[in-house]
């Protein structure tokens, strides 16, 4: 075993036996995340509980919405403003990825689209803490990610209408979002592929620092990616990578317990992600992603690690999608129960209620900020809707950064400049 | 190949694959005046329904009279590509317990495109297998089963997330036999949908013909109709040899007339053999997998310009029926090749050097090459439609090849 040992937030047991453990937690997140993490000698002291836990996955959670207690620990360390600006960045991702649904029935978008309804503390609570200058690594389930980091939405909806004014010009689409500009760094369809850009995203800032002596250079990386992914080997090969080098990252699972159809229970030998992490060397951490005062928590210290060159988290955060995997998913494997389960648990709601009960703001106040945000989307598509598709020139532009990438023709200017280009005998 | 058709004998079980149609045979008798009034047609001629084909006269000439036997025939007219698929492996799998199918979502799921629906009922989880998202792991494990006389279906969900394992295709499977003076053979089946599908963009609509097809050691098909994924899914996994089988998502609700010998669950098709869809004298047009049906129609529309278009429809990329390419070629002196994939060494460009090859001296005109554009596959569908060959292509490829006066194309 490592130096580090296995952090576990919560304890993994049903939400009808654990109740009373739960008021063993209640100092998280507001001193035990932080003390766990920085001592390499924390003892793992939910350790007796993961592994008493058996396979049950699903009750690790617990309910926030009724569990008052639980959530007033966080208070002394949330502010109105930064409770504000999770509240409005969640009510951005929902509002935002409704309105897809919408626009995708409508025909107005395209091929695959896969909304992240349900898991918006997971989003909100990692990148809301990021600089401009941190990365962001997302999967096919990307618009959310886009929008937390700053993607405007008019960039981001214009992107998944196939317009020029999108924020890849219209040739990414839903499953391809970048962002140079605000650090997001894809956007990447296949299963895995993300995690190891991401750690060499991570590489690159700690490149930057020691080698290339930009001594301010402290930038972490954050990749999502789900719970399909983790038996991937790209996982395990940058888990390794990333503690040998001890690079400034934080993996973090966005475990909504199914990969399209299949189960997390039924894909996975070892369903305890986070405990994937200290064989490694990497400190693993569980936390409920319904309650995005508590990924907030965890986000914090992780963050906060990295920067300080201490090295890679993973981050198990137990969470669920609202709808199917895409829009064109028929969704017949999940039990309704399941189902209602997660969704008594809406991350949204549940910090609304917090932000009410502990005066944080009002009921008006968040009103204000739902109208506001629900005009932002409706301008979106607005814009979206009015915007040019692309040119047909622009078909073969960006293939390469260098110009001539396409070759110089015999008359020695670009061939892509000549406007019979594609009339070639590969005519297209 | 040991594909010989036979027939099943009157009072023998029928194979689990057919039973469908057996459940369709009566359906039809219920309805069987209005059916009565199609006719079986052949094939080649059209891909359009069969009662827009005939005259009126035509159409009512069976009216009532039909026999059992014109019934069943007329069953056997429609199936779709799915179908067509799911019926070969559930009957591969019902004569031979080493055939087994594994993958992401082929079990519980039925499918990510439900070309797998109903066989986990009826063959069990051992034998329809989900995997976790771990193509590199579980082609691997299809390819170390397959060493040992298994015989693995691995369905990729699409061939792009192929490129995960393709250590394991090209290391492991192509290259065994060889490596091993010819003691481990490698009887494995690798099949899924490939290249574009409609609005996935770049990631999820790369064609892997050329690549695969570039590979010695893998026998790489490609079917069009209901007649092709059948007899050539049968012959892939008969096969001792690792096959890449590319399927097309957009094809997979097709459906295509299929006769009764089609439906025999001992049909096969001839691994490295085109088909000739329909013939012509005046060019030459190859295509595989949806560009097949492309080709058609636009052999309809040059029809109506007085040029009669021979399209080969190429069902094996590897090996590459030659002789019917050159034969053809022969005959009529011009070539347009059509594919979906990129141009530079794709599958055009390997026909182009085969006649080059094989019958330079027959040319009449520079052999056209159609193919998707030089970029990765656009999101925004006026460029995607801008980045994929369209009939109209064709047909203008076809005419130039002819000789014929042809509108200049928009601008780039
Ligand atoms: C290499 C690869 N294989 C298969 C797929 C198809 N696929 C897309 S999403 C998905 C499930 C992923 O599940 P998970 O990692 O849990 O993420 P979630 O969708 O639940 O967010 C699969 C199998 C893919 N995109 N890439
Ligand atoms: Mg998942």
């Amino acid at each position: 075993m490592s130096a580090f040992s296995a952090i576990k937030i919560l304890p993994t047991h049903s939400v009808a036996s654990h109740h009373h453990r739960r008021r063993r937690l209640s100092s998280f997140p507001s001193t035990c995340a932080a003390d766990l993490f920085c001592s390499p000698l924390a003892k793992p002291i939910f350790s007796s509980f993961a592994s008493a836990s058996g396979r049950s996955v699903r009750g690790i959670s617990a309910n926030v919405v009724s569990d008052e207690k639980q959530l007033g620990s966080a208070s002394s360390v949330i502010t109105r403003e930064e409770a504000l600006d999770l509240y409005e960045d969640m009510f951005l991702g929902r509002s935002f990825e409704d309105m897809c649904a919408q626009m995708y029935y409508r025909g107005k978008m395209f091929g695959f689209v896969h909304l992240y309804n349900g898991q918006e503390a997971v989003s909100t609570g990692f990148i809301r803490l990021l600089t401009a200058r941190d990365s962001v690594v997302s999967t096919y389930r990307d618009h959310v990610h886009a929008l937390s980091k700053g993607v405007p939405a008019r960039a981001v909806m214009a992107e998944l209408f196939g317009k020029a004014t999108g924020c890849c010009r219209g040739q990414g689409g839903s499953m391809h979002m970048f962002s140079r500009e605000h650090n997001l760094i894809g956007g990447f369809a296949f299963i895995g592929e993300g995690i190891p850009v991401a750690t060499g995203a991570a590489f690159s800032s700690k490149y930057r620092r020691e080698v290339l002596k930009e001594e301010t250079c402290n930038d972490v990386t954050v990749a999502f990616f789900g719970d399909g992914t983790c038996n991937n080997g790209q996982f395990f090969e940058c888990l390794n990578m990333a503690a040998l080098w001890k690079l400034p990252i934080v993996f973090v699972v966005e475990n909504n317990l199914w990969a399209i159809g299949m189960s997390h229970l039924r894909a996975t030998s070892e369903p305890e992600i986070w405990k994937k992490g200290p064989p490694f060397g990497i400190p693993g951490v569980h936390v409920d992603g319904m309650d995005v005062l508590k990924v907030w928590g965890v986000a914090k210290e992780a963050i906060a690690r990295a920067r300080r060159g201490e090295g890679p988290t993973l981050v198990e955060c137990e969470t669920y999608r609202f709808r199917g995997h895409s829009l064109a998913d028929p969704d017949e494997l999940r039990k309704p129960d399941e189902k209602a389960h997660y969704s008594s648990r809406d991350p949204i709601s549940a910090l609304k209620k917090y932000v009410i009960t502990h005066n944080l703001a009002t009921k008006s106040e968040l009103q204000t900020i739902e109208k506001k945000i629900n005009e932002v989307v409706e301008d979106a598509v607005e814009f979206a809707d009015s915007s040019p598709p692309p040119p047909r020139s622009q078909l073969l532009e960006n293939v390469f950064a260098d110009p001539k990438g396409f070759g110089i023709g015999p008359d020695g200017k670009y061939r892509c400049e000549d406007p019979g280009f594609t009339q070639g005998t590969a005519q297209v | 190949m040991g594909c010989g058709a036979s027939r099943l004998e009157p009072g023998e079980d029928i194979p689990p694959g057919l039973l469908p149609f057996r459940r369709r045979l009566q359906e039809l008798k219920r309805s069987r005046t209005e059916e009565s009034r199609r006719r079986r047609r052949e094939r080649k001629d059209s891909i359009v329904s069969t009662t827009e084909l005939l005259r009126p006269e035509e159409r009512d000439a069976d009216d009532f009279e039909t026999t059992e036997e014109e019934i069943s025939r007329a069953v056997a007219e429609k199936m779709t590509v799915r179908d067509a698929l799911n019926s070969a492996i559930d009957e591969e799998m019902a004569a031979d317990p080493k055939v087994f199918l594994m993958g992401e979502e082929v079990g519980e799921y039925q499918g990510a495109y439900k070309v797998s629906r109903g066989l986990l009922d009826k063959y069990g989880p051992e034998r329809v297998r989900d995997t976790p998202i771990t193509e590199a792991g579980f082609t691997g494990i299809g390819v170390g089963a397959a060493y040992y006389g298994l015989k693995p279906v691995v369905e990729f969900m699409t061939f792009n997330f192929s490129m995960q394992a393709i250590d394991q295709i090209i290391n492991s499977a192509a290259k065994s036999n060889y490596m091993s003076g010819g003691q481990i053979s490698v009887p494995i089946v690798f099949r899924g949908p490939n290249g574009a599908a409609a609005g996935v963009a770049a990631q999820h609509s790369h064609c892997y013909a050329a690549w695969y097809a570039s590979c010695p050691g893998l026998k790489v098909l490609s079917p069009y109709s209901s007649e092709d994924a059948r007899g050539m899914l049968k012959a892939a996994i008969r096969d001792p040899d690792p096959v890449i089988f590319l399927e097309n998502e957009i094809l997979y609700g097709e459906s295509f007339p299929v006769s009764a010998d089609v439906l025999d669950s001992n049909f096969c098709l001839p691994i490295g053999k085109a088909m000739i869809e329909r013939e012509g004298k005046h060019v030459t047009i190859t295509a595989f997998s949806k560009m097949v049906g492309y080709a058609l129609k636009a052999a309809e529309i040059l029809s109506k310009d007085g040029i009669s278009a021979e399209i080969i429809n190429l069902r094996s990329i590897r090996p590459l029926d030659r002789d019917t390419i050159n034969a053809s070629v022969r005959k009529t002196n011009r070539l347009v090749t059509v594919e979906e994939g990129f141009p530079q060494h794709g599958v055009g460009a390997e026909i182009c050097a085969v006649v080059v090859e094989e019958s330079f001296e027959y040319l009449d005109a520079p052999v056209e090459r159609i193919a998707g554009a030089d970029v990765p596959m656009p999101y925004a569908p006026n460029l995607e439609r801008l980045a994929v060959p369209q009939v109209e292509d064709i047909v203008r490829a076809a005419k130039r090849a002819c000789y014929r006066s042809v509108p200049m194309a928009a601008a780039a």
